[in-house]
């Protein structure tokens, strides 16, 4: 367990350095990126047509925030993590053509999201569920906000961060998930239980 | 003589206590989950979340991003007056606030999933119930998708009793693992027919985690159910831990010779709700939160 500060854009040596239950805190550009933005970046890939940002080496954060447009300006009020696990059907193939190399959410995530961490070298993490208002402190301003079509909590919001943690590895290069651990021991506790 | 514009302003003043300030009982249960436990990561994260009510409250700040579908639950007195508008004054509150605050627009079509704010068919959710007294009382449950999309219902047969509710109840929370946000709240509600239990289970999570259920053997199987849970190991987030739920409210009723129905509801750990009473003068009263 380390503690570890990273600036975007992430290299490869340094996702793939990290390790399950290192805590980490992220500075400089973040995506918020949620299911209909993933489905939009899988989209776009498929036809080769350009994305309007540059995702090597930018974390994907699974988040909808609250915003509040003032004088021309958004600003992110309230942004803490969504579940991940709902972009499990897309992410490896996010990871894999885009290589934002950091997936960043709660909950954790599954087997085919791991196996694309693996191969790309990617790590990922979890921040407080919940924890808004904490993470919204780290958001220190929105560089642009792109594809709003798909409505405030579902557009790919570009944001600068300071700090943004304490972020858990739960997912490593390794192939090693703490989900999936707690996932294998709650379901045996779980069956000792029932079977008095 | 309650008034319309009174009951809007009121209503936004509730909907706006349970956005932003958790209950005391659940700051409490949050506090005493941090005290007991010992991994750093699982004390790392229930700091965040009690550093994070800390900010809400003091700032008037919605604690989580996701602010919920809106669950009213009016208990009208048999010997009140529920007027015509009133319905129609809690949709209007929930509007006005999703602006004013801001909360975040979490309605959509379900399969257009156009954006439509808060409030559209069915949403706010307004249940209207007729209970003694001359009063109303008027609960508000602001509700994020993740707990909620750990609900579920089983039709047991009568046969398997508490047992059956027992298997089902800690195989849906080890199965829903750090998804709904834990330590939660769970809300099981046992009889009735099939959206009976589902509403009984959400109205659980409207009572305080320091009440247990009148039924003496109820009571003591939801303290059963929450050592239980807790033996799971999920923990705060699914990181693993002492504390996976904070507690365990059920709630029940009669129901057909042929069934048991059982539903399960789970609220995240920022368990969000406030209550007031409306007097027949048309007097306004906090029942959960000290409000000036």
């Amino acid at each position: 367990m380390a503690e570890v500060k990273l600036r975007t854009p992430i290299g490869q040596g340094e996702s793939r350095a990290l390790r399950v239950g290192d805590i980490v805190s992220f500075s400089g550009e973040f995506l918020f990126c949620r299911d209909k933005a993933h489905l939009r970046l899988i989209e776009f890939a498929r036809q080769q047509r350009p994305i309007p940002v540059r995702m090597e080496g930018i974390p994907i954060y699974h988040a909808g925030p609250v915003v509040r447009e003032q004088d021309h300006a958004w600003r992110i009020i309230a942004a803490g993590p969504t579940t991940s696990f709902r972009m499990e059907e897309y992410e490896a193939q996010v990871l894999r053509h885009y290589e934002p190399r950091i997936v960043i959410g709660k909950g954790g995530m599954g087997k085919r999201t791991s196996d694309a961490l693996v191969e790309t070298g990617g790590a990922y993490a979890v921040f407080p569920g919940g924890a808004a208002l904490l993470a919204a402190r780290c958001i220190e301003e929105v560089m642009g906000v792109y594809w709003i079509d798909l409505g405030i909590t579902d557009a790919l919001w570009h944001a600068r961060v300071e700090g943004f943690g304490p972020c858990v590895v739960t997912m490593d290069s390794t192939g090693d998930s703490l989900h999936e651990r707690i996932g294998s021991e709650s379901l045996s506790r779980l069956q000792a239980l029932l079977s008095r | 003589m309650l008034q319309e514009e009174v009951l809007v302003a009121q209503v936004k003043k509730l909907l706006r206590t349970a956005e932003t300030c958790l209950p005391e009982d659940v700051l409490g249960a949050l506090r005493e989950a941090y005290e007991l436990e010992s991994s750093s990561l699982s004390r790392m994260q229930l700091h965040a979340f009690i550093e994070n009510s800390r900010i809400a409250s003091e700032g008037s700040l919605p604690i989580c991003q996701d602010t919920g579908m809106i669950n009213f639950f009016v208990f009208v007195g048999d010997g009140a007056h529920l007027p015509g508008w009133f319905s129609s004054c809690l949709r209007r509150a929930v509007s006005e606030l999703s602006d004013e605050m801001p909360l975040r627009p979490n309605l959509v079509s379900p399969f257009g999933r156009q954006n439509l704010g808060n409030v559209g068919a069915c949403a706010p959710n307004i249940w209207i119930e007729q209970v003694p007294g001359d009063q109303i009382e008027l609960a508000v449950l602001p509700k994020g998708g993740g707990s909620e999309n750990m609900s579920s219902l089983a039709m047991l047969k009568p046969w398997e009793g508490l047992g059956g509710v027992r298997r089902f109840v800690l195989s849906q929370i080890q199965n829903s693992g750090g998804r709904p946000c834990p330590p939660t709240v769970v809300g099981i509600g046992v009889g009735g027919g099939a959206e009976v239990a589902a509403r009984l289970a959400k109205r659980a999570l409207l009572r305080s985690l320091r009440v247990r259920n009148g039924d003496p053997g109820v009571a003591e199987f939801e303290m059963k159910l929450k050592e239980e849970a807790n033996a799971l190991g999920i923990g705060p987030m699914g990181l693993g831990g002492r504390t996976t739920v904070l507690g365990v409210n059920m709630e029940i009723c009669d129901c057909h010779v042929a069934s048991l129905p059982v539903a399960i509801n789970m609220h995240c750990w920022a368990a969000r709700r406030a209550k007031m009473k409306i007097s027949p003068q048309g007097e306004f009263e906090f029942l959960t939160h000290e409000v000036e």
